[in-house]
């Protein structure tokens, strides 16, 4: 529909109407089928990012007032003892399930990758929390974290471990999130998976005539061949655990004592319960930065730890 | 001389039937590991399934009553007298379909714009979407919905779609870096027989590219299904909810009716669970052809 009018590019004559050069043409063709994303980069990302950003510059609820305060809001942030507890909360988080979750996802892939029965009934119950949406995941947990009656607790029983209060608990609240976000990691065990059953044969038979052991063919052909999966699953879990908001939002608003407080739920309380939205868009600013930090320095140091089959050619 | 070869012959036949006790030790400790993981994963959702069957005064009982005395099948029931989930499905399944289809039209064709004609700017444009999935979509919330309400389109579904249709820039990464494995020389072929760019994309590089359609729609639909951010900063009137977003107000008015929040949740899932269930090899096929080492 977007270009069907248009002549095709090396037709030898075009017919009638635009003579265009086939440069020009395939010009015209690309921009017009990418027209979609074109108008989101401009509309919803440039223009949007620049508004952000000069809306961080003042005091406005977009109503009564807005007026320029400059590196106001910034400023405001760094003495403000909120932001800093929900910065703490998110890093905390971060920093903790995420190398939890890469390991245990690669843990259960490489456990199934050892030509097990039943892959597909196991595959699909460790993928399953993963594909739940964030809403059931929060009430679900809400009873099995209940320090009386949930599960968590009475299984700790059982063993003879007395559990903690989990969500009631300033101290616990940020562990239970981690432990639900380890049991949501199924999608990148699902990506492993895939990594994993592209390694060709070949590497370890060539290893096992070496004399390589198991240990070692798992150092030396499994990880260096799926450290690109390793690499992406890091950057996306990265990118999205600085984001936890529905866990926080749904199951403990911040609490207790802002144990749970996390940047994007501040953000959200400030903008949109309280409509300082230039407050607002300074914390978003500030996640950007972190995040952007975060994914510059993983990209950094992948050269030291990445391996590229294509590597092998030079 | 030959009791000490003997010797080693017997030794050799030892280390082969040690070798055989480890290795079938080590299937039983992988099994096991698997059984016991896979317990840990899916007895959230047994429980769901348990308590949504009780009778309310059994679901704070200790030990938990796993299989209740009485099955109580009203509690798929009375929620829907009492809530307006009819509405919220109605809601959730008219976003979820248009997004998904306004996605696969427009990102298909993005996505070849990007993979196949060379025209200028294409690199840095390109370089620039990668850029973009790096930004956490909080950067750009506020003035989006400072532009909505401006718009007059705040509490409708518009804010919820229109995005949507305007493409992702991690869909058409995936769908480009599938494009780009379709050998270019399809494309001199079909131009020798009179196709223009758009025959190419509709005759030659869509029909080869279902695998890779099949995942986007997948995603897609679960990621719109499941969406709960965007509708609670955009929707604030009951008869505009979702599904997710009706669970939380069904659960914070009735926070005693357990057992018929856990039935209506495992009600929600059911429509992704039912999709990766039915496609899940198509899925994980769609995932290896996309190659995310692209």
């Amino acid at each position: 529909m977007n270009s069907s009018a248009l002549p095709a590019a090396t037709e030898p004559r075009p017919r009638r109407g635009l003579r265009l050069s086939p440069g020009a043409r395939d010009n015209l063709a690309g921009y017009l089928f990418t027209l979609p994303w074109m108008i989101h980069l401009v509309v919803l990302i440039a223009f949007a990012m620049l508004a952000s950003l000069g809306i961080s510059f003042t005091k406005t609820d977009f109503l009564t007032h807005v007026e320029f305060v400059g590196f106001g809001n910034y400023v405001d942030l760094m003495g403000d003892k909120l932001f800093w507890k929900a910065l703490g909360n998110t890093a905390y988080y971060t920093f903790l399930s995420v190398p939890l979750s890469v390991m245990f996802a690669l843990l259960i892939a490489l456990l199934l990758n050892q030509k097990v029965k039943g892959l597909g009934f196991f595959r699909l119950v460790y993928y399953t929390p993963s594909i739940v949406s964030g809403v059931a995941v929060a009430i679900v947990w809400q009873y099995v974290l209940n320090p009386r009656y949930g599960m968590l607790n009475l299984g700790l029983k059982a063993i003879g471990i007395q559990g903690p209060k989990w969500i009631f608990s300033q101290e616990w609240a940020m562990p239970a999130f981690i432990i639900m976000g380890v049991w949501g990691a199924g999608g990148n065990m699902l990506l492993y998976l895939a990594g994993l059953q592209g390694i060709p044969t070949a590497l370890y038979e060539a290893a096992k005539i070496d004399g390589a052991s198991s240990w070692r063919q798992f150092w030396s052909v499994t990880l260096p061949m799926i450290s690109p999966t390793i690499l992406f699953n890091l950057i996306n879990n990265i990118i999205g655990s600085w984001q936890i908001f529905s866990q926080s939002y749904l199951m403990t608003q911040g609490g207790p004592n802002n144990a749970t407080l996390t940047m994007v739920l501040y953000l959200y309380n400030k903008g949109f319960t309280q409509f300082h939205f230039g407050y607002a868009s300074a914390i978003a600013w500030i996640l950007f930065a972190i995040v952007l930090v975060f994914t510059v320095l993983v990209l950094r140091s992948s050269d030291a730890w990445v391996f590229y089959e294509g590597e092998l050619r030079k | 001389m030959t009791e000490i070869a003997s010797t080693n012959l017997h030794v050799g036949t030892r280390h082969e039937i040690s070798d055989r006790v480890m290795h079938i030790l080590g299937r039983v400790l992988i099994y096991a590991l698997l059984a016991f993981g896979a317990f840990l994963f899916a007895v959230p959702f047994l429980w769901m399934l348990s308590t949504s069957l009780k009778a309310k005064n059994l679901v704070s009982e200790v030990p938990i009553v796993w299989i209740p005395p009485q099955l109580v099948w009203e509690n798929y029931v009375t929620p829907w007298q009492f809530m307006p989930y009819a509405t919220w499905y109605r809601n959730t399944i008219l976003l979820t379909a248009s997004n998904t289809i306004g996605t696969l039209i427009a990102t298909s064709l993005v996505a070849f714009g990007f993979a196949r004609i060379k025209f200028w700017g294409r690199n840095v444009h390109f370089l620039i979407l990668l850029a973009t999935m790096m930004l956490p979509g909080q950067v750009t919330l506020i003035p989006t919905y400072l532009l909505w309400s401006r718009l007059k389109v705040i509490n409708t579904f518009w804010p919820l779609m229109i995005p949507q249709w305007l493409t992702a820039g991690y869909d058409v990464f995936l769908l480009r870096q599938f494009f780009a494995t379709i050998p270019k020389e399809m494309d001199d072929a079909a131009r020798i027989d009179g196709c223009g760019w758009f025959g190419i994309f509709w005759r030659i590089v869509l029909p080869m590219s279902k695998p890779a359609l099949g995942v986007l729609a997948i995603t897609n639909f679960t990621w719109n299904w499941n969406n709960f951010f965007e509708p609670l900063i955009y929707l604030n009137s009951t008869e505009k909810f979702t599904v997710a977003l009706g669970l939380t107000l069904f659960q914070g008015r009735f926070h005693r009716e357990i057992p018929g929040l856990m039935a209506m949740t495992l009600i929600s899932m059911i429509p992704v669970l039912i999709t990766f269930y039915i496609s899940q090899r198509y899925f994980i096929q769609g995932i290896v052809i996309s190659g995310i080492k692209g």
